[in-house]
């Protein structure tokens, strides 16, 4: 005990000339190039992570601006429309081939680039060796590798932009036969290549990374961290890193038969096909097959974007609820569940293409089973708020706010996990609604939570907190103003991914419903712009962080120093005694990790 | 870190996790086959002969590199060194006899690719070209400690490189007698 007090004492009085000390260390190391740009250390690499996907989530977001333009104001034409992208907005209307583009990119770009790079790759590298008490990652090598892979597929997909024919534009699932054939649309020509080699780029980057985080976890622990005591995000990150390096794989493999049939003639998604009068000699193919294995991932990559939220909200809230979070254990093990059923529902994005009833309602059955650990996270969720003492930080309320958005959302999940139901629904707004406010906006929530809280950690510094209301208020209420009334759109029969309704007698009705959405869509990318604008700002001006532990909190990452150099720990790695969550026990308010647990104090 | 030393070194322990998920992948192709072999129009695989010295070889240099691993354990760095160097020789052979197996089609007259190609064999082709991949990049591994060990300069006697190498390389050979049998049984 004695001497882990020591380190403990060492650690906070050393805090103030910490840097000073690793300066001395290290300082002849580090260059710009090192230290900047291909640093090892996994702070860095995490927040190199976590800059580039937030400018791709601005590239992401503002797409979603411009078709949503288009949605709400069909037969408005907007002359800078032309001025910025000339043939593809000619008359100052976003053209149909535009718009395909657009759709396509958006969905890319979100849920790989933004929120599996920019969330997972963020956090998982902040907060792993920070938490359970590493110096670094396992192969610090591999971590940077990972990154310029990333780094290297947003180069080949930014690049896809610009191309003659423009990027690849059939959806962000890529279904062949439309994917395959260049002369089916100008999406996909020179573009869809491009797409295949930045996703292959994009999941070499995602597997030396998630091999890294599961190696991490399970052999650099600090001593005393025993599984059992670790904290939930990082039990999020190892059931997140787990899903990626078994289903990305797949993909890979869908990917690269789809690369066969583009460019060398084979025929394995492709049968029988007339396009534009000219009858292809394919024979043979199935184009249900890429389905099966882009669904193999796709459907595991929507766990891949929610865990690591759910576990990082896990934390925030039990830390400013200033309460242990209920049912630790129920936690890990829904997770392990969802981790599990992940894998077993893949066909339920298949149920309208002539899947066997039969076979559609054992993934019915699987499908609805999602729902238990779900119930059981909210549950947890809400009875560990339940009468705390609650600091509403900007990190606790949008915390708060991805558990209101995952009810609201998972409950819409109920509806289409129904293959019955989903005749009617699949392909229409209630399907966009439903996987935007569960998945997108309630992972952007968890992210959000995770930038707020471990800004401190990162930088320093704090986030200006005015600014941090105005970002949540906005875009909570915003959120729900935009996705809502598509769920009224969606079970009227409306369609996704057609540019103009103005003409279609079902649907015209909706003409002002659809403005509605796209003015609050653009008031709520305008206030992501205000996030950003705090979040530079911040790094440089920001409030100054004072105290070693400025939110209470038990985890090793606030035993550091305020600012951690390459190997967080300026003396030993300190040990762990007891679990995460021992906040008002024995009437104390918390109790960091590292104290040992008293003679009669009950151990947990 | 006592501790540390009864666990398995991290970073063969990342190794595994990613034959896991290596396996996944060809998991996934070889279920893609089978589910395209009920379909219609499939032709019946006929592998050329060539292919069983390809598997043969591949099946000696995991005996190879293991005895070069043995070397290295018993400080015999000259034996150590020959084994290694006849390891990545026999992997470079590997790859040449594969792609002489994918040229005998060509005589054959039967398509991989292209117009007339039936999805069988392009899935031959995807599928061992993929693996092959791997194996070339088992191959540069092997050079690169190969130099290593072969610098004047740079005296290393760690085990846990070629032990990394060797794991893997035994993986890539079990793949390898996966496929084969797949695909000679699985028509």
């Amino acid at each position: 005990m004695s001497s882990e007090t020591i380190t403990h004492g060492h650690a906070v009085q050393a805090t103030a000339h910490a840097h000073d000390e690793h300066g001395h260390d290290h300082h002849h190391e580090e260059s710009f190039l090192t230290k900047y740009i291909f640093s090892t250390d996994h702070k860095m690499i995490g927040k190199q992570f976590l800059i580039t996907g937030m400018i791709w989530a601005i590239i992401g977001g503002l797409f979603s601006v411009l078709f949503r333009l288009q949605l709400g104001y069909p037969e408005m034409s907007f002359p800078f429309l032309e001025d910025l992208f000339g043939k593809w907005a000619a008359g100052g209307r976003i053209t149909n081939e535009f718009y395909y583009a657009l759709v396509t990119m958006h969905g890319t770009i979100l849920v790989f680039f933004v929120l599996t790079a920019g969330l997972s790759g963020t956090f998982a590298n902040i907060l792993i060796p920070l938490q359970i008490g590493a110096r670094d990652m396992a192969s610090g090598f591999l971590n940077m590798l990972s990154y310029w892979f990333f780094f290297l597929a947003s180069v080949v997909m930014f690049a896809s932009l610009f191309i003659q024919t423009g990027p690849a534009s059939g959806g962000w699932t890529i279904y062949p036969p439309l994917s395959a054939l260049g002369q089916a649309s100008e999406g996909s020509k020179l573009g869809m290549d491009f797409w295949l080699i930045s996703m292959a780029l994009f999941i070499v980057s995602s597997l030396l990374g998630g091999l890294n985080y599961i190696s991490t976890i399970l052999n650099l622990r600090t001593k005393g961290m025993s599984m059992t005591r670790m904290p939930l995000t990082i039990w999020a990150i190892f059931f997140t890193a787990v899903l990626g390096v078994l289903s990305f794989p797949v993909l890979l493999s869908g990917a690269v038969l789809l690369l066969f049939d583009r460019n060398l003639g084979t025929s394995f998604y492709l049968s029988e096909i007339v396009v534009k009068g000219e009858i292809l000699p394919n024979e043979g193919g199935s184009a249900i097959l890429f389905q099966h294995l882009f669904w193999f991932l796709g459907h595991p990559e929507v766990y891949i974007i929610l865990l690591p939220a759910m576990g990082m909200v896990s934390e925030i809230l039990s830390v400013n609820s200033r309460k242990p979070i209920f049912g630790y254990l129920a936690m890990v093990g829904s997770l392990f569940a969802i981790c599990i059923l992940a894998f077993l529902v893949w066909a339920h994005h298949m149920f309208v293409t002539g899947l066997n009833p039969f076979l559609g309602a054992f993934f019915v059955l699987l499908t609805l089973l999602i729902a238990v650990p779900s119930a059981i996270k909210v549950f947890n969720w809400l009875t560990t708020i339940w009468r705390g003492n609650i600091r509403f930080t900007p990190g606790m309320l949008f915390a708060i706010g991805f558990v209101s958005l995952f009810i609201s959302g998972g409950l819409t999940g109920i509806f289409l996990g129904n293959s019955t139901l989903d005749i009617h629904l699949h392909d229409t707004y209630f399907v966009v609604a439903h996987f935007h406010i569960v998945m997108g906006v309630a992972s952007f929530f968890g992210m959000f939570a995770g930038v707020y809280h471990w800004f401190p950690k990162m930088y320093g510094r704090y986030l200006n907190t005015t600014m941090a209301y105005i970002h949540f208020w906005v875009t909570f209420v915003g959120a729900y103003l935009i996705f809502w009334p598509m769920h009224y759109q969606g079970l009227a029969g409306m369609p996704r991914r057609y540019s103009d309704f103005s003409n279609w007698q079902s649907f015209n009705q909706f003409a002002d419903m659809n403005r509605f959405i796209s003015t609050v869509a653009m008031v709520v990318f305008a206030v992501q712009l205000l996030f950003v604008f705090n979040f530079f700002y911040s790094i440089f001006k920001g409030r100054k962080v004072k105290s070693q532990n400025p939110w209470g909190a038990n985890t090793l990452e606030w035993t550091t120093p305020i600012n951690p150099g390459h190997g967080n720990w300026p003396g030993d790695i300190p040990e762990v005694h007891r679990w995460a969550y021992d906040y008002g026990k024995d009437g104390r308010e918390f109790i960091p990790q590292t104290e040992p647990v008293g003679a009669n104090e009950s151990a947990h | 870190m006592n501790e540390q030393r009864k666990k398995i070194h991290p970073h063969k322990f990342t190794l595994w996790v990613a034959i896991g998920s290596i396996l996944m992948m060809f998991a996934g192709l070889t279920s893609a086959y089978i589910v395209k072999r009920n379909q219609a129009s499939w032709m019946m695989l006929e592998i050329p002969v060539i292919f069983w010295y390809s598997t043969f070889t591949i099946l000696t240099s995991s005996a190879t590199v293991q005895l070069a691993l043995q070397k290295l354990k018993q400080r015999e760095m000259i034996a150590y060194r020959r084994w290694l160097v006849i390891t990545a020789v026999l992997g470079v052979l590997f790859l040449v006899l594969q792609i002489a197996g994918f040229m005998k089609f060509g005589e054959l007259d039967i398509r991989l690719i292209g117009a007339g190609s039936n999805a069988s064999y392009s899935f031959l082709l995807a599928i061992s070209g993929l693996h092959g991949l791997h194996v070339l990049g088992g191959v540069i591994a092997l050079v690169v400690i190969a130099l290593r060990a072969l610098s004047t300069t740079n005296r290393n006697y760690s085990t846990i490189p070629l032990e990394i190498a060797a794991t893997y390389w035994h993986f890539v050979d079990i793949l390898w007698i996966y496929l084969f049998i797949f695909f000679n049984w699985m028509k």
